[in-house]
């Protein structure tokens, strides 16, 4: 398939780069190009102007900012993954982006656009949302910061404003102490999770200390498992950490659609959260 | 040391490789034109008004279309395989005119300049339906109040055969199970999209296209448009694979060349992915009832299968008989008292099936296999030994089976038990034991396939018997050139086979010629001149025997041309080493030499014609019968349904082989496809008819993370009924691993109280019949 | 219209070109480079696969002004005098390809998987082929021909 016609620049800076989106609200932002192509080839979107920010440097590049890393948000999923700096700093991004498509589609693929496109089924949304990552939004009126638990607003939508463009995410470090895992559940390798699972635990001494878990593809957005951690606060591995996972669909409301129905979606949310939560408590 | 046998790398890659191809999509004549198709949104609907007028000004716009404006011309698509006296074959436009009957079927279209524009004008067409409701489900489609897909209903044909006295073997019978299995929507999905070239000097007409059938389809197209057949050139240059899905004439075949002789100037179109899940032929499409009676001891007394077969929305080229290649292949390699075989086919509001991969057999092997596990389950026997029982023992082929097939060799006992031994099929049953002791969560299912399948399609009176309307012969023809290289032409049209690599080593040992210099032309009407094409693992028992014939026809020219040379009479000549040798002297002449000697044509015997060339039509008496054991290990993840296929194990007697390279890439392609079917795919349509699958990235092919490795091995029971002693291999894996990895699934399950997942065994599929079990 | 500048198996390309040409429809019909063929139109089947500055990329999800500045490489760069790439050598000796058409592709992606990965075990392989599917082959011979290709690469760098 072919896409219609747009407009195409590629700004030197942001700052122009926010003239261009503010010239027409049918303007989008391109980033890698990974997820808008195929729409746009299927005719399922028609801007009528892409503003190209994939090559703008100050969006490039992961960076150890001291209690947190920043991942600019034209850093492509490859780089992110091979990453020393989010490696070190926040392993759960790492081990979740190489799960991301194909290695093709990491390598042009970036961070900030994925999570732009607030896709509930995206694995990095769920991700981020556990390590309450703050997204960094720039306009020509300046900067602001959005907690991930406000930036996902709903189904392909993200609290960006017209004219905003993300530069980026801080994501926190979380310190010693912590395991991390991503279950993602798919039927073929380069399909959609059916859920994903993220999580973050500190434990000590047997047991979960704190816990946190975002849970893709349960909702029009991604979610936090708050039931789920509460439970976990002081659960010990075994009968316990089991039975608070039990609680991993709460307040969840998982889609329909060809890959599963609701009920199943949750019974995985269940099973696959108490799965990562052992993994990353580093169970035997 | 011969060709034949041997593991040649393919002459076919290195242009493949280098990226030097010839997809019909690489062709671009001067002055080629576009052509994009606007299909119908809607599954069933009466077209009111269709205005392409907007489209007719935009940038580029050579014309635009409507089906009114072909309806003089376009014909109606055809179907080559009227099944019954009675059977209903509905008008099928190419391009709809009054009434759409499927998403995706064609009704106006756009010729551009450039196939950006043509995509843009098509938003410029405006199109009015009146909906019509859809029909989806095949038992709806059959009741009475169901709305109609064609005035004339939605039965297009039932039949019914019946060998033995089933009402007697089902009469207190020990034991009679039965089941209904449903053989989901497949899309063939070949990697390379359709494409077609039409273009015209005037007079006549060259048509390029991604096909399996440049014979078959010149033919066809030469009677749907009512253009001369000797006008019609069709060329298959590369093709992308076909797995049945290029064995159609399309609409898109039939409006291209129609456009061309509109416009006078060359038309193309290719197909985007998402067009094609759509509009290609689907596959498969089935609900099973098979019923069987067996005594206590196993013995199987009866069968009895009826099916609903699932036409969509039109009878393409064989859609009505694709069902019915099943009809001698329920049986299986199993001896009974009785069987009765009845199908009805049924219009649905869907894109029309036809054959894919194994057409018909699969799903035969499919129902026998899964509940030939059943009757195990129910016996509490292991299931390979139940197969034991019924089976035809080697000492007892030729076999004619209760179907009216005759088998002509076959050692089932041999495959099975070098399959038992590649597999550990003991240690894996201990293991699954102790899984099953221990409550594993993740259990181990062992699946079992013992199949066999009717290959080298197919002579041509018993096509007469099946009323299909052509018939099953191939062509080979053979020319040595006057230095001494080989031209070998063949009917068959191959689309990944190999099949330049394997006539290459038949006709090198035929010839005694080197294997390098023998070049292999196929697939252009012009220059291949006979042929019936590829499909039905026909190619090499049927037209690989052809150019075997005409090698030995060549040959016997040479002897008598050997034999004017080197004065003597012809039964003195030996034939070795591309040489003929006076017995007993060292007297010779070399086929090369010979082949120099018939092209100066100084001095000929009489009798002799010029040139050193022959040709031979070959038509076989029988089907050959391919058999094997697939034998399939799966972990079943209870509590996700997870299936992990942990071991696949394919034993396969295809008989003769020419080049174990090629055969075992079959094997392994067909048993991923299979794998495929049981696991990951599945054509859906919600229930107004819209397909939900229509990308790649819903419709789940596996790719290598999804699939294991498997071990392939082989038996070799030649089959008697060709020189070659081959049986064919393009479907066998196909046809093997799907009820495999199934009964593998099941057997994982059975201790839970399952005892079926409807394909694809899909997670919620396998967590679903837990929870019902559980229930 | 944009203009673009792009180097494809090692010639510079200037080219007015729409935003929405897609970079495999820059290569297949304005460059003539058929080599590469497309597969689908949602990134998932890899036919398309090409170098861009030296990692893989599918070339049907990439705007032909998105390369500009690029280099690429097709399947029809790979070799050099005449002479295929090793890894194009694997595929024929371990009978890795049917139809082909996949082929250019899955070639593209095991050189990439093995960039990063020069013995990549047998998963390693057939999670780097992930994004690439083959309707012929079942992956088998694929996957060995990944393997040859390494070692074949691997000693041309040992004894260069």
């Amino acid at each position: 398939m072919i896409p219609a016609q747009f407009d195409y620049v590629r700004p030197d800076s942001l700052d122009q780069a926010f003239r261009e989106l503010a010239s027409d609200e049918d303007t989008k932002v391109l980033a890698g190009g990974q997820s808008l192509l195929p729409l746009l080839r299927l005719r399922l979107a028609y801007p009528s102007k892409l503003v190209d920010v994939a090559r703008l440097p100050e969006l490039a590049g992961a960076h150890d900012r001291g209690d947190h890393v920043f991942v600019g948000a034209m850093t492509t999923h490859d780089e992110v993954m091979r990453s020393p700096v989010v490696r070190e700093g926040c392993p759960l991004v790492a081990l979740a982006t190489a799960t991301v498509a194909d290695p093709a589609v990491r390598h042009r693929g970036t961070f900030g656009g994925s999570l732009a496109h607030a896709d509930p089924a995206g694995d990095l949304p769920a991700v981020v949302l556990a390590l309450d990552g703050v997204f960094v939004a720039r306009s020509a009126g300046g900067e602001r910061e959005i907690p991930a638990a406000r930036f996902f607003v709903d189904y392909l939508e993200s609290a960006l404003l017209p004219g905003e463009i993300l530069t980026g995410v801080k994501i926190p470090k979380l310190g010693d102490g912590w395991g991390f895992h991503y279950e993602k559940f798919h039927r073929t390798a380069q399909a959609w999770p059916i859920v994903g699972v993220a999580v973050a635990v500190r434990r000590t001494n047997g047991a979960i200390q704190e816990a946190r878990i975002g849970l893709a593809n349960m909702a029009p957005t991604p979610l936090r498992a708050r039931a789920a951690e509460s439970a976990l606060q002081g659960a010990e591995l075994g009968d316990q950490v089991r039975q608070a996972c039990g609680e991993a669909a709460e307040g969840t409301a998982p889609p329909a659609d060809l890959h599963a129905q609701p009920d199943y979606r949750r019974h995985l949310a269940r099973v696959l959260t108490h799965r990562a939560v052992r993994t990353a408590a580093g169970a035997p | 040391m011969t060709e034949v046998g041997r593991a040649r790398r393919r002459k076919e890659d290195a242009r493949l490789l280098t990226g030097r191809t010839q997809w019909t999509d690489n062709l671009r004549p001067p002055g080629t034109l576009h052509v994009a198709f606007l299909r119908s949104p809607m599954a069933h609907a009466r077209i009111t008004r269709v205005d392409v007028s907007g489209a007719r000004g935009m940038t580029g716009v050579v014309a635009a279309f409507c089906g009114q404006d072909l309806a003089a011309e376009q014909g109606s698509l055809p179907c080559a395989w009227p099944v019954t006296e009675d059977i209903v074959i509905p008008d099928h436009p190419p391009m709809a005119v009054s009434e759409v009957r499927y998403v995706g079927e064609a009704v106006a279209c756009v010729v551009a300049t450039d196939r950006y524009l043509a995509a843009d004008a098509l938003e410029a067409i405006e199109v009015d339906y009146e909906p019509l409701p859809a029909v989806v489900g095949l038992e709806e489609a059959l009741a009475p109040d169901s709305p109609k897909v064609h005035e004339s209903g939605n039965q297009a044909y039932t039949m019914k055969v019946t060998s033995g006295d089933v009402d007697a073997a089902f009469r207190d019978a020990p034991i009679v199970i039965e089941r209904t299995y449903h053989q989901q929507r497949l899309i063939p999905a070949a990697m390379e999209p359709r494409a077609v070239l039409a273009s015209t000097d005037g007079d006549s007409y060259t048509v390029w296209t991604a096909t399996q059938i440049p014979h078959v389809l010149r033919v066809m197209l030469a009677l749907t448009t009512g253009i001369p057949e000797h006008k019609i050139r069709v060329i298959a240059p590369d093709v992308g694979g076909g797995f049945g899905s290029k064995l159609q004439v399309t609409a898109e075949e039939v409006l291209c060349l129609l456009l061309t002789r509109r416009l006078g100037r060359p038309v193309k179109w290719n197909e985007s992915r998402s067009e094609g899940n759509l509009t290609v032929h689907h596959g498969r499409g089935q609900v099973q009832r098979v019923k069987l009676a067996a005594d206590a001891d196993g013995r199987i007394r009866g069968l009895r299968v009826e099916l609903l077969a699932d036409m969509g929305a039109y009878l393409m080229l064989l859609t009505p008989g694709v069902p019915l290649l099943g009809a001698s292949m329920f049986n299986a390699i199993y001896k009974m008292d009785a069987y009765e075989f009845g199908c009805t086919g049924v219009f649905t509001t869907k894109m029309p099936t036809d054959a894919y991969r194994g057409a018909g057999r699969p799903e035969a092997t499919f129902g026998i296999e899964r509940i030939m596990d059943e009757l195990a389950a129910e016996l509490k026997a292991d299931p390979l030994e139940v197969r034991r029982r019924n089976w035809i023992r080697h000492e007892e082929f030729p076999y004619t089976t209760i179907s009216g097939l005759t088998y002509d060799s076959g050692n089932y006992e041999a495959a099975t038990d070098k399959a038992m031994a590649l597999f550990g099929y003991d240690k894996l049953r201990a293991e699954q034991a102790d899984r099953r002791d221990r409550g594993d969560p993740v259990q181990l299912g062992i699946g079992v396939s013992t199949y066999t399948e009717m290959c080298g399609l197919a002579p041509s009176r018993l096509l007469k018997e099946a009323r299909y309307a052509a018939g099953g012969w191939e062509h080979g023809a053979v020319r040595m050139l006057p230095t001494g290289k080989v031209e070998v032409i063949t009917g068959t049209s191959p689309h990944g086979q190999g099949h330049v690599t394997a006539w290459s080593q038949i006709a090198a040992d035929a010839l005694g010629v080197p294997f390098d210099d023998i070049t292999v032309i196929h697939g252009d009407t012009a220059i291949a001149h006979k042929g019936m094409d590829t499909y039905g693992s026909r190619s090499l028992v049927i037209g690989g025997v052809a150019v075997l014939q005409a090698c030995e026809k060549v040959r016997e020219k040479a002897r008598k041309l050997a034999a004017h040379v080197l004065e003597c009479a012809p039964d003195d000549l030996e034939f070795a080493g591309g040489a003929f040798t006076v017995r007993g002297t060292d007297a010779r002449a070399t086929i090369q030499e010979l082949a120099f000697a018939a092209f100066t044509a100084h001095d000929l015997p009489d009798g002799v014609e010029a040139r050193l060339d022959s040709e031979a039509t070959y038509d076989p008496d029988n089907y050959s019968f391919p058999h094997g054991t697939h034998l399939c290990a799966v972990e079943v993840d209870t509590e996700t349904g997870l299936t992990r296929i942990r071991s696949y194990v394919a034993v396969d007697d295809v008989g003769k082989v020419v080049n174990p390279l090629i055969v075992e890439g079959q094997v392994h392609g067909g048993i991923a496809q299979g794998i495929g079917q049981a696991l990951f795919e599945e054509a859906v349509y919600d229930a107004d008819g819209n397909l939900l699958t229509s990308t790649l990235a819903d419709y789940l092919l596996p790719s290598a993370a999804d699939l294991p490795d498997f071990v392939t091995d082989r038996t070799e029971t030649p089959a008697t009924g060709n020189p070659l002693g081959a049986k064919g291999v393009g479907e066998a894996g196909c046809i093997a691993s799907t009820p495999a990895v199934v009964n593998a699934v099941v057997d994982a399950l059975r201790p839970y109280g399952v005892h079926d997942v409807a394909m694809p065994c899909t997670p919620e599929r396998v967590w679903r019949a837990l929870e019902g079990a559980r229930s | 219209m944009p203009r673009i500048t792009v180097t494809v198996d090692g010639i510079t390309y200037e080219e007015e070109v729409e935003p929405r040409l897609l970079l495999v429809h820059l290569l297949r019909e304005r460059l003539g480079r058929t080599g590469t063929p497309v597969g689908c139109d949602t990134s998932n089947c890899g036919a398309c696969t090409v170098m861009l500055d030296g990692k893989s990329a599918k070339s049907c999800s990439v705007l032909a002004v998105q390369a500009d500045g690029c280099e690429v490489v097709t399947i029809e760069g790979l070799g050099a005098n005449g002479s295929m790439h090793p890894m194009q050598r694997a595929f024929h000796e371990e009978h890795a390809l049917q139809c082909g058409y996949c082929t250019p592709g899955m070639v593209m992606a095991a050189i990439d998987l093995l960039r990063e990965t020069p013995e990549p075990s047998e998963e390693a392989i057939r999670e780097g082929l992930e994004g690439n599917l083959c309707r012929c082959t079942g992956y088998c011979n694929i996957v060995r021909a990944v393997r040859r290709g390494a070692q074949e690469m691997g000693r041309a760098v040992r004894t260069s």
